[in-house]
């Protein structure tokens, strides 16, 4: 089993790069599962599975942080997906606090950026660009040439290793590279782990307090003045 | 060394293949791509930017020097030799002029570059095309329609400088056109306009004409149309300088029109 794990800001253009891989890939006699994880609203599966007639799944992550969920059920999904018969699994998740990343050894990588966003992205975007295997830039018809290479390089300048694919998504100009980047990763392993390492786990407000003010809080806080620091019960 | 540029025609919009089998564009000549709205001119230019291999969706190819164009030419802005200029008249990156071109600079040249000179040489350039000059400090993002262009076509002529320029409806940028005509056609490249202007058309060595997403025809510009463009011209200067007078607010006379028209 193949895996893919697309990870990008809401409305890059995810699902459209998904949509023209799968074609492209069913074509070459590769049928994809896909699951998407997403915190409150997805209907990719439903069109995805009305559009090619694929596996197709959701999972609403609801309290809990949707990279965290995709932790839990990827082990169940390539399972799933290996008994539905289908030679890739991708998954399609909504990172959203830019702390960790989903990405597992074993797994291809790949981050969906759009041109059209500013050109400081790249520096905010963290473990979801820099530990993935390629970011593809999409929306490249939305902006000039020059611009177009001015944010490749912003992506150059913080991840280096990360190879860079620019597409046009509506026509799907550009997916062929990343079809080939799939084909050729290895299939995914038993025992996978995570790529990065996950954040501070212990914090009292995720755990309910809802005081505001460090002084109510313990494990590991921060004050404006300060850097992070521990401060036991 | 880049000589040529091919492109092996694909299929329209509604399947239908084009009117010829491949155009070879030579080191020096001056092209336009003519037709309606929609008739694919901008498609066609973005295939040659994407160095089109098949898999976009008219199925066209291009060749650099009879060859297949290596990777790097895209994946490599220093290496890349075309420079396109589209008709965007707003930029989204939101980065200070000077410092969107110096980047811009570092990563389109091969070994350290002159960074300031080469902005400030820009900048120069720009501000011969629009009416109000570019100050360097502003965002990109505040320019006008017509700096935004005159940047572009800067832009693409200084500091990428490359062997193939694109210009998509340069005609339509608010800017200086005759002004940018003529110092665009100082440098020795292959410049393919997308354009509905008689003057940059009849300038050309020759035309593709396209139709509801095809090259119907490649037409070279005959002897009675050499005559024609030299008229055209003086109508278009006229028309400009009419156009500049009503802009400052002056009148227009009737003599104005006499030994042209």
């Amino acid at each position: 089993m193949k895996l893919l794990i697309c990870a990008g800001p809401a409305t890059t253009g995810k699902t459209a790069v998904l949509r023209h891989m799968i074609r492209k890939l069913l074509a070459k006699n590769l049928r994809s599962a896909f699951l998407k994880i997403d915190v409150q609203y997805a209907e990719e599966d439903e069109i995805f599975a009305r559009e090619f007639g694929i596996p197709t799944k959701k999972v609403y992550s609801g309290e809990l942080c949707p990279d965290h969920c995709n932790v839990m059920v990827l082990g169940d999904a390539l399972r799933w997906a290996d008994a539905e018969g289908c030679q890739v699994l991708m998954v399609e998740t909504a990172g959203l606090c830019l702390r960790c990343s989903p990405y597992v050894d074993g797994g291809l990588g790949i981050v969906v950026l759009e041109a059209t966003s500013g050109m400081n992205l790249p520096l905010k975007v963290g473990p979801m660009l820099s530990l993935a295997d390629i970011a593809v830039v999409t929306k490249i018809d939305r902006v000039s040439q020059a611009e177009r290479e001015v944010f490749r390089s912003r992506i150059q300048d913080v991840a280096p290793q990360v190879r860079i694919r620019e597409v046009n998504a509506l026509y799907g100009i550009g997916i062929d590279p990343l079809v080939a980047s799939v084909e050729a990763f290895p299939d995914a392993g038993e025992n996978l782990l995570l790529r990065g390492n996950p954040p501070v786990g212990t914090c009292t407000i995720c755990v309910g307090k809802k005081e505001i003010g460090w002084q109510a809080h313990f494990g590991v806080v921060r004050a404006l003045e300060n850097q992070v620091f521990y401060r036991g019960e | 060394m880049i000589e040529s540029i091919t492109i092996l025609t694909g299929h329209g919009k509604k399947g239908g293949t084009e009117g010829v089998e491949r155009i070879d564009f030579k080191m020096g000549d001056v092209v336009s791509i003519v037709g309606p709205t929609g008739s694919g001119k901008t498609t066609l230019i973005n295939d040659i930017e994407l160095f089109a291999d098949g898999t976009t969706p008219t199925g066209r190819r291009v060749l650099i020097n009879g060859m297949p164009p290596p990777a790097e030419y895209r994946d490599n802005p220093a290496c890349n030799p075309i420079a396109l200029i589209t008709q965007h008249t707003t930029f989204l990156s939101d980065l200070p002029v000077n410092e969107f071109l110096r980047t811009h600079a570092r990563i389109r040249s091969q070994s350290p570059v002159d960074g300031d000179g080469l902005v400030r040489q820009t900048l120069d350039f720009a501000n011969q095309l629009t009416g109000e000059p570019i100050i360097p400090t502003s965002q990109m993002t505040e320019l006008s329609g017509g700096q935004t262009r005159a940047l572009l076509i800067a832009d693409a002529t200084i500091i990428c400088n490359t062997p193939i320029v694109l210009l998509d409806e340069v005609e339509n940028a608010g800017i200086h056109r005759t002004r940018a005509l003529e110092l665009l056609r100082r440098y020795r490249k292959i410049f393919i306009f997308v354009t509905h202007d008689p003057r940059i058309a009849l300038l050309s060595d020759y035309r593709i004409i396209m139709q509801q997403g095809r090259i119907t025809d490649v037409l070279y510009a005959n002897d009675e149309e050499r005559e024609c463009s030299v008229k055209v011209s003086q109508l278009d200067d006229l028309l400009t300088r009419m156009r500049d007078k009503l802009r400052f607010g002056e009148r227009l006379t009737i003599e104005e029109l006499e030994g042209v028209l």
